[in-house]
């Protein structure tokens, strides 16, 4: 029985946050977490099942591709409401460890996807914030519609971002940027993006996927072995400063300022509650 | 260089088109979030439209508070 099941779970999956498909060499996984794709539990449970899958979509594939079906954008990042809630529901203790078991796993993931052998593309449109923007950061390749906006809010919460964000800011672009990214907390534009180096190809608006996906099927023509080989050697990944960071984040989500930031977040009823 | 006017009357055209709003419905003193019935997320879109219309760049901070057409036309003005 379970042999049966296993060639579809791994060529495909319909799950509540994404989906994934392997179709001419080319995995493409889809965002769709209502309202906005925001990284909660269940996002993570299934970004670690992508983890897990990929490996044996590796080898059938030589591209994969993150898009959002949604119109509000790619991603707004970590599941604020959640982590408040969550955070709510227990003692300090047990919810900085499970705030640190969260990173440490998302972690993992991003890692997982940042050493794929495959060459990675995201094409983004819309909102691409926070955790969001550290998704898109562990891909090879940022393509945008020109819809995109792209930004690291974390400041506005007494954080920095949490998923490997600064450590692959400082491995992608000028330190003068990741500090006018993070220390103003302010949002690119995707003209901006591609001036400064994060985004490699501005398309119109709703072109993004499609733009990916003709990338992917040029990219289909190289060999695998000699891409893989350019990408290890391009894209070193910086294990001590990404453990660095889940150490500093912890640190930062112990004062009581994390959670009255959060507090003050969740109950906005402003027209920009991503403003502090 | 156009005047504050000028750079008013653009932002309510591009507004209204990008919002499929009738622009004589459009004046300079309504606040754009409920005239254009907009969310921060969609205000965001019409940031984006605009800087690339102008050629400038507003960071969010400094649209903070801001909601009326006429501020906003000031701060894109004051960039040009």
């Amino acid at each position: 029985m379970e042999r049966a099941l296993r060639p579809r779970l791994m060529q495909e999956f319909r799950g509540k946050a994404l989906s994934w498909e392997l179709s001419n060499g080319v995995i493409e996984v889809a965002l769709h977490r209502e309202p906005c794709n925001e990284i909660g539990a269940q996002s993570l449970d299934e970004l670690e099942h992508l983890a897990v899958a990929l490996p044996a979509l590796e080898q059938n594939a030589h591209a994969l591709i993150f898009h959002s079906k949604l119109n509000c954008g790619f991603s707004a990042g970590g599941d604020l409401r959640e982590l408040y809630r969550g955070m709510q529901s227990m003692e300090r203790q047990a919810a900085l460890a499970g705030i640190r078991d969260f990173h440490q796993r998302i972690h993992h993931v991003m890692n997982a996807l940042d050493a794929s052998p495959l060459t990675t593309i995201a094409a983004v449109h819309g909102i691409v914030f926070g955790g969001g923007l550290e998704l898109a950061l562990v891909c090879d390749l940022i393509m945008a519609d020109k819809t995109a906006r792209f930004c690291f809010p974390e400041l506005r919460l007494g954080l920095i971002p949490g998923f490997g964000g600064i450590p692959r800011l400082k491995r992608d672009l000028g330190n003068g940027v990741v500090r006018d990214l993070i220390l103003t907390g302010r949002s690119f534009n995707p003209t901006k993006a591609q001036q400064v180096g994060l985004v490699s190809q501005v398309v119109a608006e709703g072109e993004a996927l499609r733009v990916a996906r003709g990338t992917a099927a040029q990219l289909g023509k190289f060999n695998r072995a000699t891409a893989a080989a350019a990408k290890r050697f391009t894209k070193p990944i910086p294990y001590d400063e990404l453990r660095q960071e889940i150490e500093i984040v912890c640190e930062l989500y112990a004062s009581p300022a994390v959670e009255a930031a959060l507090k003050k977040f969740v109950e906005s009823t402003d027209a920009q509650p991503y403003l502090p | 260089m156009p005047t504050s006017e000028q750079t008013l009357d653009e932002i309510l055209n591009l507004a209204a088109t990008q919002f499929k709003v009738p622009r004589e419905k459009l004046s300079p003193d309504d606040d754009f979030f409920k005239t254009l019935r907009i969310d921060s997320l969609q205000a965001l879109s019409l940031l984006t439209r605009l800087e690339q219309h102008f050629n400038v760049e507003l960071p969010d901070y400094e649209l903070q508070g801001v909601s009326d057409f006429r501020t906003l036309a000031d701060r894109i003005q004051a960039r040009l």
